[in-house]
């Protein structure tokens, strides 16, 4: 294997990658294969499967991003758990670490929000200047590359405890479009990865590869291209430019506490929705006084975390639903967009489990006495379920910089989000089926659980075809700086229902050969 | 104070794995312990009623009647430090305060669960009981010696995962 590059912090031939996650380890490695050269700055550490915990806790500790953020606004989450906004990680390989693999395709009416759902009162909907027919061969690439079962050959998983319970409540209601979803966990061993031994801790990173993360994929191929270095505890501080508005390199605090400047030739934020906001506006200069790329104010605007929310069902026998895969069953028949049930857009179920420790944590935050403790009782015997919708964009549901500074004195990120009347409606309209679904199979009991801590972050930085609706224009690329990019979920012009990482893979590769063409071309 | 030491028990915190059965009581010079003496708990810096009262908080905040009183023992002995003392000893005097303003002689001497309830619902919004409640959440639950009561069986990687071992076992349905 050749060694993985170094670069001088004064090469400005490089493009620098902030963040090196879903989003910033696809890029690295599509632009290393292309004989790019990439710098990629990593806030956190490197782990690979083996450094990996089947704990909850224990493996918070190690991968979850727990420098200060704030919050405020109405959701429940400001108040529960008020410095932990989201539950996201902070490491080389980012939260693709963390996610359970759902990966959907876009229905292909969500790339057109506003005009499919037509003007919805406080929410600032818009289309997205691409459509589905651009994405297709993009979609087709990331599936292949993330080995996503029941797309290609791919077969699907097994169905485990908790789906099964799933599947017969969604088919006594009739529900028709139910399996075992489509997910970047291997059924059969693929692309040097195991086929998954369902262990069950999907959310604590898969110790035996099965389910994909750009950890020990996409980042360590980069690496042998010998065109791509990561530099891990990198945390980028701030982004400059030079008098023409182009920028030109990106200071970062390595490990020490020590400042460095590494030059670029092209910058590209992929931090998460919340971090690239933040570093945008912290990013301020004479030129840029509103921070960069924001000429039309809507960076950190426009802020979707998805409408969500979990049922769990309890029944008179064990279920254990925290053997296998952690989210491997789907009913997409709620997807569609139908306003007869009383709001536009629509939401997957999908099975979810948690652990003992974490069902504590997030069952009901704050609640005590029996009837919180009978419920966790029965856990043996509990099956369960995640609501993911499409939320709302709102221009006040934002990320701007709070008073507080973490610990290299930067202004951290304030998560603004109150939910939108629709959202509220959808969320009810999902407890409600998923507490009937969980009553067909004979629950004893159904709990319908809030939203945890954000895990999908979208919209921050949006995509628009006019500069003054969005900050960033179909490639990613800022409508005010032309070699400066946005590379993850921040980019999203509108939610749509399904869980985003398909989607941020798939525009993270799309955008990787733009960039390369661009700089062929001598236009970058 | 003598009949624990004889047993060996001063200078552990926690002792045998056996179930605790009955009340707690105090058992005087720093120790409190289950009346059978399968299980003690040294305390320092707080008193022995202020430990009785936490544990007994905690049972009544996340009561599970088959998780015995030494897990919750567990989850509130780092009160027994100079940092929490004083916490300790406003919230405890406070909580007592309640508890006569209800007509009992303390916290502890109201018989009935739901006596007890009603007590700490009058000083759930305080910081004392926010702080014993939130620390539960970890303390009680991340025990992983809980974790079979529960039916959560942890980690199983070790054991090659379940695709052998029942992840789809369900014969009920
Ligand atoms: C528990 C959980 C389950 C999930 N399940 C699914 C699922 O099933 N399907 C799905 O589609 N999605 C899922 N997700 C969401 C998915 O993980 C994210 O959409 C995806 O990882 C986003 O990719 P990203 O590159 O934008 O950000 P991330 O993967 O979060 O990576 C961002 C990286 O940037 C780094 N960074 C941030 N700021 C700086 C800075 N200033 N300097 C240097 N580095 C910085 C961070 O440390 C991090 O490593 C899940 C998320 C969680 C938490
Ligand atoms: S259930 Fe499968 S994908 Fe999930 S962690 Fe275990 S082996 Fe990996």
């Amino acid at each position: 294997m050749t060694q993985a590059a170094k670069f001088e912090l004064g090469d400005d031939n490089v493009v620098v990658i902030i963040g090196t996650g879903a989003s910033g380890g696809v890029l690295a490695n599509e632009l290393a294969q292309k004989g790019v050269k990439v710098v990629a700055l990593e806030a956190g550490g490197r782990y690979m499967p083996e450094d990996y915990i089947n704990d909850e806790w224990d493996s918070f500790g190690q991968l979850a991003w727990t420098d200060p953020r704030t919050t405020s606004g109405d959701w429940r989450v400001a108040k529960d758990f008020s410095g932990l906004p989201a539950w996201i990680v902070k490491a080389v390989g980012g939260t693709s670490i963390h996610w359970a693999g759902a990966s959907l395709r876009f229905q292909d009416h969500e790339w057109k929000a506003r005009t499919t759902y037509g003007a919805v009162e406080g929410a600032s909907l818009l289309d997205w200047p691409i459509d589905a027919a651009e994405m297709a061969p993009w979609y087709d690439r990331a599936e292949a590359k993330l080995g996503v079962t029941g797309t290609g050959e791919r077969a699907r998983l097994p169905g485990n405890n908790n789906y099964k319970i799933f599947e017969k409540g969604a088919k006594a209601l009739g529900y028709q479009d139910v399996h075992t979803g489509n997910m970047a966990i291997n059924s059969a061993d693929y692309d040097d990865r195991l086929a998954c031994q369902q262990t069950g801790f999907c959310f604590q990173g898969c110790k035996w590869g099965a389910k994909w993360s750009s950890a020990y994929t996409d980042i360590p191929r980069g690496e042998a291209t010998g065109n791509l270095e990561v530099r891990a505890h990198a945390h980028a501080a701030r982004i400059l430019h030079d008098d023409s508005g182009k920028v030109t390199g990106v200071e970062y605090f390595d490990q020490d506490g020590n400042l460095h400047l590494q030059k670029a030739r092209v910058v590209c934020v992929a931090g998460n929705s919340f971090e690239s906001p933040r570093l945008l506006l912290n990013s301020h200069s004479s030129m840029f006084p509103d921070g960069l790329a924001n000429s039309s104010g809507q960076v950190g605007r426009n802020y979707m975390r998805h409408t969500t929310g979990s049922v769990y069902g309890i029944f008179e026998q064990p279920v254990r639903m925290y053997r296998g895969t952690t989210m491997a069953g789907i009913i997409r028949d709620e997807a569609r967009h139908d306003p007869s049930r009383g709001f536009v857009g629509g939401y997957e179920l999908e099975t979810l489990a948690l652990g003992l420790p974490f069902m504590a944590a997030f069952l009901d935050p704050g609640a005590w006495g029996r009837e919180f403790t009978t419920a966790l009782d029965a856990y043996e015997n509990m099956a369960g379920m995640w609501i993911v919708g499409e939320d709302m964009p709102q221009a006040e549901n934002r990320v701007t910089l709070s008073d507080v500074e973490d610990g290299f004195g930067l202004k951290v990120a304030n998560v603004h989000f109150s939910d939108h009347p629709n959202d509220i409606a959808m969320r009810n309209h999902a407890y409600a089926r998923g507490q009937a679904i969980y009553k067909a199979v004979g629950a004893t009991r159904t709990l319908p659980t809030p939203p945890y801590p954000s895990t999908h972050n979208l919209g921050t930085n949006r995509m628009s075809e006019r500069p003054e609706d969005g900050v960033v224009n179909k490639w990613g690329q800022s409508h005010d700086i032309a070699n400066l990019f946005v590379s993850d979920g921040s980019q999203f012009t509108t939610g749509a229902a399904e869980n985003p990482t398909l989607t941020i893979v798939a525009l993270a590769i799309r955008q990787a050969d733009h960039i390369a063409t661009e700089m062929a071309a001598g236009n970058l | 104070m003598s009949r624990l030491s004889e047993q060996g028990l001063t200078r552990r915190a926690l002792m045998s794995r056996a179930v605790a059965a009955g009340a707690l009581a105090v058992a005087g010079a720093g120790f409190i312990a289950a009346p059978d003496a399968a299980w003690a708990v040294e305390v320092t810096a707080i008193s022995e009623h202020e430990m009785a009262t936490l544990l007994q908080m905690a049972r009544d905040i996340y009561p599970h009647d088959r998780v015995g009183d030494r897990f919750y023992a567990i989850a509130v002995k780092a009160y027994d430090s100079e940092e929490q003392k004083a916490l300790v000893a406003e919230g405890v005097a406070a909580l007592d305060a309640a508890a006569r303003a209800a007509g009992f002689d303390s916290y502890l001497a109201a018989g009935w669960e739901a006596e007890r309830v009603e007590i700490l619902r009058r000083i759930e919004d305080t910081a004392f009981f926010q702080a014993v409640r939130g620390g539960l959440v970890t303390g009680l639950y991340n025990q992983k010696e809980v974790w079979p009561i529960f039916g959560y069986e942890g980690e199983s990687f070790s054991e090659g995962g379940y695709i052998d071992r029942g992840f789809d076992d369900i014969d009920w349905l």
